[in-house]
């Protein structure tokens, strides 16, 4: 462990921990904006989560502790998962071969507790959110395997910092760039799917029946539903952060630097989503396997074009 | 060795003084216990010096059996596979005093402890022998006294049809080892095992084929896992423990140590191997999301975590073909490791699965719920098998499969096109993993919280026993070892690759488990964030109201029959696999304005001895019974047309 881990590791958790529920404003912002409203404040993830943290949580008779458990697990799996992902050019304060399946494991880990967490309700609408829920999550795994092996493939490591190192600038431009624009289109329905998005899934649904991850939080009030809803928020950045990377391979050489080229992207990123969400109805629940399974084969064929 | 040899002796015997004691008494299954504890207790402590020593422990001693000999071989190979055999064993013989005691079942208890010996003793002795008639002779008493376990309940005809299906394919498999070893001991001129990697023979594809099916049977890699969901689920659960954690191993050790014998190895056995893994895998999750009975679901997930040992082993053996050290290490550590967690978390979840069905009385899922309130050490040993065996962190299902994974993008340092499609085993494993979550989401979600579905659940009063809750805690604590401490089993897993493909140079690869212990390290983090945020959370939350319903959207007086079951959690995702499992549904139509009380069941058989060789035997028993009518038919000058004909066939062959 060198000398710069423990400041880089602050910086990194003072980025996700700070920004994370900003993102949250600017996708409500950019949808209000398409709408023609004027919109809540960028800063209302903020106000709503100190409202919740001030409020007394009220618990189904029926539930045990794990019901806590779900929330609890999201917020911890989010920041751990943070610490192995690079922040843009900001590598990852904890970086070994084999990482990058550990970040994805751990949120497998966020899933269970999550679903759990419904079911222990013991409600049929948090039951049918959490088969949900598990059904896309099963789909779009392959996709993310895909997607980590065609870069480990061009960067020649098993690590995230490297396989989203500064070898990209110059592999979009060669043989491989259209790889990179597949894995990125992939990742970028991944990241719609596991944060729950239109086109998969509606935040602001208000139909019990056809909600999938809101309905799994209907029971959760009061704190319990800040962690549930800042869980949301840093799940959006963490995973997040890759797609970034990709899309602004940029090396500035200094760490303030650095961090305003990665901000700024993800607020980018976050104003994709909005407008994804604007622009686009949300599809039907039958449609949406077929949607990820033709994305596992759009990776595959990303995986194809470099396998040699 | 002589402790080894003792150990064997002292289990087998374990079961024969309860003979001799009172029906209903308990120091029969005392002293049984004791036996058994001692027994594996003294082969663990015989196999941990072993190790430390470095160099195998050999007993060669004379047999009266033509060719055979009492030859036993202690390497870290087999010690891999002994060591958790010991613990199950070891924890299942305690497990057994609360589970099946003698008072409650004085007609099959005493046979069921004398036969639990026996198996243990007969796999301890499976995994020592070097010679080919012993292991012969031990699988076969493996194989009779795991039936006699199976048929522990033999009034009860799904027990009996599952010893008998159960036998049917052991005995499938010990005539192709039978086979086996012979072509092996033609090749070598004798029956003792030959030197790991020397063996460069023309008959290797036989052998290979050969072995593959008798080892397959017994470790149930699909399409040969017929015997394996019925017998799990119709033995007692410390026996379905044994079976499911510890007898399937013997398959895939047979496997390992027949291909060490081959100094080279033709890419296709890794590629068969590979391929029957993934199939294993991804078919055997599905067929367990779609069973509603809890130890038939817990068999099948063996048949997928045997999926995923064999995807390592199928790469580890791509690696010898393809000399890449690095790929046969990680496969070869990552099939080992997994053998050993799959036997620990299979096992936790037996016996808590016991645990639960002790208490309630029933195997189906839909018949459990609100159980985490009134069996919360049952609960918590289920929740971490579940997390274990569905490969999350911090657990120690996790570290075999990042070292599969790992082997799966090694591929890529080789020079070959075709190689590199092995990759593909990656998203294979990630869809297993997938899968998983789901499946043991609902059991944990639908059988242990929510509200009680019956009323059998609900009238649940105890939890586990301590003499059921020690041994669980006992295999909790060695998941979590293993989960947490990583990096302290990498020098057993190297030491036994080195066993497995001697010629490999390891030494030059560096460290290709060296990130291990951070695997470990980032454990630690997650449980100490975990703690952390719960205090926080449990501290904030103490005061709050807990007196309300459920948000039924305004409905104010749901039921538990509500719920969702775990027949509806699974079907969206089952759904997806249609053209593999073929659900079948039996009613749930509405008819008419006003609708009488409908019912609706779903099934979905096995789709291999169901759907193909019950069928397709039956067929055969039909051609063959036409054929008899066709040539028994009663008819007196037909007969003496049979003796005329056989007379001048006689003549015939005599004029020859």
């Amino acid at each position: 462990m060198d000398t710069t881990f423990l400041p880089r590791a602050a910086l990194h958790l003072v980025l996700l921990l700070t920004c994370a529920p900003l993102l949250q404003g600017v996708i409500g912002r950019t949808k209000a904006l398409f709408a023609g409203r004027t919109g809540a404040p960028l800063l209302q993830p903020y106000f709503d989560l100190a409202r919740l943290l001030r409020k007394e949580s009220v618990f189904s008779r029926t539930t045990t502790w794990v019901f806590l458990a779900g929330p609890v697990v999201g917020v911890a799996v989010a920041i751990l998962a943070a610490l192995l992902v690079p922040f843009g050019a900001l590598p990852a304060p904890i970086a070994f071969t084999g990482d990058l399946l550990l970040f994805v494991y751990l949120f497998g880990l966020s899933r269970f507790f999550t679903v759990a967490s419904a079911l222990d309700t013991g409600s049929s609408f948090e039951g049918m959110g959490g088969a949900r829920e598990v059904t896309f999550a099963c789909l779009a795994e392959p996709t993310v395997l895909f997607s980590l092996i065609v870069l480990a493939k061009l960067a020649g490591s098993l690590s995230l910092t490297d396989l989203l190192g500064p070898h990209l600038a110059a592999a979009w431009s060669g043989p491989a760039g259209l790889s990179l624009g597949l894995v990125t289109v992939c990742l970028l329905v991944v990241l719609l799917v596991e944060n729950s998005r239109i086109p998969f899934d509606d935040p602001n649904t208000h139909l019990e029946l056809t909600m999938i991850h809101e309905v799994m939080v209907l029971d959760h009030s009061g704190p319990t539903f800040a962690l549930v809803m800042y869980g949301a928020a840093l799940k959006l950045m963490v995973l997040g952060a890759p797609l970034v990377r990709l899309l602004l391979p940029v090396d500035t050489g200094s760490w303030a630097g650095d961090a305003g080229v990665f901000l700024a992207g993800m607020l980018l990123l976050a104003v994709l989503v909005g407008v994804i969400e604007s622009v686009m109805a949300r599809l039907r629940l039958v449609r949406i396997p077929q949607v990820l399974i033709g994305t596992t084969l759009l990776a595959g064929f990303a995986l194809v074009l470099v396998i040699r | 060795m002589g402790w080894f040899v003792a150990g064997v002796l002292l289990t087998a015997i374990s079961g024969v003084p309860g003979f001799f004691t009172t029906r209903h008494g308990r120091s029969g299954e005392r002293l049984a216990c004791l036996l058994v504890l001692t027994g594996v207790a003294s082969a663990a402590a015989s196999v941990m010096v072993t190790l430390g020593a470095g160099s195998p422990v050999v007993l060669n001693a004379p047999w009266a059996v033509p060719g055979g000999e009492l030859a036993l071989r202690l390497d870290p190979l087999a010690a891999l596979f002994i060591l958790p055999l010991c613990l199950v064993v070891g924890a299942g013989s305690i497990y057994g005093l609360g589970y099946w005691p003698q008072a409650d079942h004085p007609g099959n208890g005493r046979r069921f402890r004398l036969f639990y010996g026996l198996l243990a003793a007969s796999m301890l002795l499976v995994l020592a022998a070097d010679n080919s008639l012993l292991f012969l002779f031990a699988w076969e008493v493996m194989a009779v006294a795991a039936f006699f376990l199976v048929t522990t309940e033999q009034e009860r005809a799904e027990a009996r049809r599952a010893g008998f299906i159960y036998l049917v394919s052991a005995h499938a498999g010990a005539l192709a080892l039978f086979a086996m070893f012979v072509v092996l001991a033609r090749e070598t001129g004798s029956l003792h095992f030959p030197t790991a990697a020397t063996l460069t023979g023309g008959s290797a594809t036989l052998v290979f084929l050969l072995g593959l099916f008798g080892f397959g049977v017994k470790a149930g890699l699909m399409p040969l896992h017929i015997w394996l969901p019925p017998a799990h689920a119709a033995a007692p659960s410390h026996a379905s423990a044994l079976l499911s954690g510890i007898v399937l191993k013997t398959g895939i050790y047979g496997l390992l140590r027949l291909t060490s014998f081959f100094a080279v190895i033709p890419p296709w056995w890794g590629w068969t191997v590979l391929a029957l893994g993934i199939v294993s895998g991804i078919f055997g999750v599905a067929l367990a999301l779609a069973q509603h009975d809890l130890k038939r679901l817990l068999a099948y997930h063996s048949v997928e975590n045997i999926g995923i040992i064999a995807i390592g082993l199928g790469l580890a053996l791509l690696g010898r073909s393809f000399a890449l050290p690095a790929l046969v290490l990680l496969g070869t550590s990552g099939a080992l490791l997994h053998v050993v967690n799959h036997g620990l978390f299979k096992s936790l979840l037996f016996f808590s699965a016991g645990s639960v069905v002790h208490a309630t009385g029933s195997r189906e899922i839909d018949h459990y719920g609100g159980l985490l309130r009134r069996q919360p050490w049952t609960a918590v040993c289920f929740l971490s098998g579940a997390v274990a065996i569905c490969g999350l962190p911090p657990f120690n299902g996790f570290v075999s499969e990042w070292l599969i994974y790992l082997a799966a993008f090694d591929v890529f340092q080789g020079e070959s096109l075709t190689l590199r499609l092995a990759v593909l085993a990656a998203p294979a494993l990630a869809l297993i993993g997938g899968l998983a979550v789901a499946c043991f989401v609902k059991v944990f979600g639908i059988a242990f919280l929510g509200e009680p579905r019956t009323p059998q659940a609900a009238a649940v009063d105890h939890d586990a026993a301590p003499s059921l809750r020690g041994p669980m805690l006992t295999l909790l604590l060695a998941c979590a070892w293993i989960g947490l401490l990583p990096g302290t089993v990498a020098p057993l897993l190297q030491k036994a690759t080195t066993c497995w493909a001697p010629t490999v140079k390891l030494a030059s690869l560096g460290g290709a488990l060296a990130p291990l212990p951070l695997v470990g390290a980032v454990g630690w983090v997650l449980l100490i964030y975990l703690a952390g945020l719960g205090w926080w959370l449990h501290r904030r939350t103490r005061n709050a109201p807990r007196d309300v319903s459920t948000w039924g959207c305004g409905y104010a007086a749901p039921t538990v029959r509500m719920q969702y079951t775990a027949s509806s959690f699974a079907d969206f995702l089952v759904g997806q696999f249609r053209f593999g499992l073929r659900t079948e549904r039996h009613g749930g139509q509405i008819a008419g304005i006003f609708p009488p009380p409908a019912t609706f069941s779903s099934h979905t058989p096995d789709a291999v001895l169901d759907r193909a060789l019950l069928p397709g035997f039956r067929q055969v028993a039909h051609g063959c019974s036409w054929l008899r009518a066709r040539v028994q038919n009663g008819l007196i000058p037909t007969y003496l047309l049979y003796v005329a004909l056989t007379l001048v066939a006689l003549l015939i062959m005599v004029a020859h």
